[in-house]
């Protein structure tokens, strides 16, 4: 299993802080896409992706485990 | 810990503390502050959020960027985070280096990095609305999926 985090809009949009999905083999994209259709998203192309604390690319194949946490463009300071 | 996010307000000296060295001619502070106006648009207050073990180890990279490209310098940064009201300070950054024109530079490339790659964001609330900045317009876009640009660290 796999924990997927939200923040920010998409937290207000999913209404949980996570989601428990089983997304190990899936790449990021692919992940993307699967929680697009099931949840009414707002569309993730300009929302980064970290994968254990990192950041991952849309071609990172998740591993069962992982924490993803989808990351919408950032404004701090 | 030179690298924090506070749910409480910053202790600005605290910050300035961790940077002081022998070795230090200068110590530039940045004091983010939340601003009652953007655009014409009077905000109420501010919802901060942080991705906090992410963001922690977001702010130490950026310390490292900077140690590693100006030598001798030291960093320290606390973000707040929860509802901030108008003036309350949001993010101290301090950076000693031997000399000024460092301290001056790598401060500023401090702040820049923080709005590109520590995730952490900002909800404004004002009296018709709120929104999360920088979500649906758009004016950043990330088509790998993660921050680009050269100098960009992994």
């Amino acid at each position: 299993m796999n924990k997927v985090l939200m923040f920010a809009h998409l937290r207000d949009a999913v209404g949980q802080e996570s989601l428990d999905i089983a997304a190990s083999g899936k790449t990021v994209a692919e992940l993307k896409a699967m929680l697009m259709e099931k949840y009414d998203l707002p569309k993730l192309d300009t929302v980064m992706t970290a994968i254990n604390e990192e950041f991952a690319g849309e071609d990172e194949i998740i591993r069962d485990g992982d924490v993803i946490a989808f990351i919408p463009p950032v404004s701090g300071g | 810990m030179r690298y924090e996010i506070s749910k409480e307000p910053i202790q600005i000296q605290a910050v300035i503390d961790k940077v002081v060295e022998r070795e230090a001619g200068a110590i530039t502070t940045f004091i983010g502050t939340v601003r009652e106006l953007t655009n014409g648009k009077k905000t109420l207050f501010l919802i901060y959020e942080a991705y906090e073990a992410m963001a922690v180890k977001k702010l130490a990279q950026i310390g490292a960027e900077i140690e590693e490209r100006w030598k001798g310098s030291k960093v320290a940064i606390t973000h707040r985070i929860g509802r901030l009201e108008i003036t309350d300070v949001a993010v101290v950054i301090a950076v000693s280096t031997p000399h000024r024109a460092d301290a001056y530079e790598a401060n500023r490339y401090a702040i820049e990095r923080i709005k590109e790659i520590v995730p952490i964001w900002k909800k404004e609330h004002w009296e018709d609305g709120e929104e999360w900045i920088g979500n649906q317009l758009e004016t950043v876009s990330y088509p790998s999926g993660k921050p680009e640009g050269e100098d960009v660290h992994e």
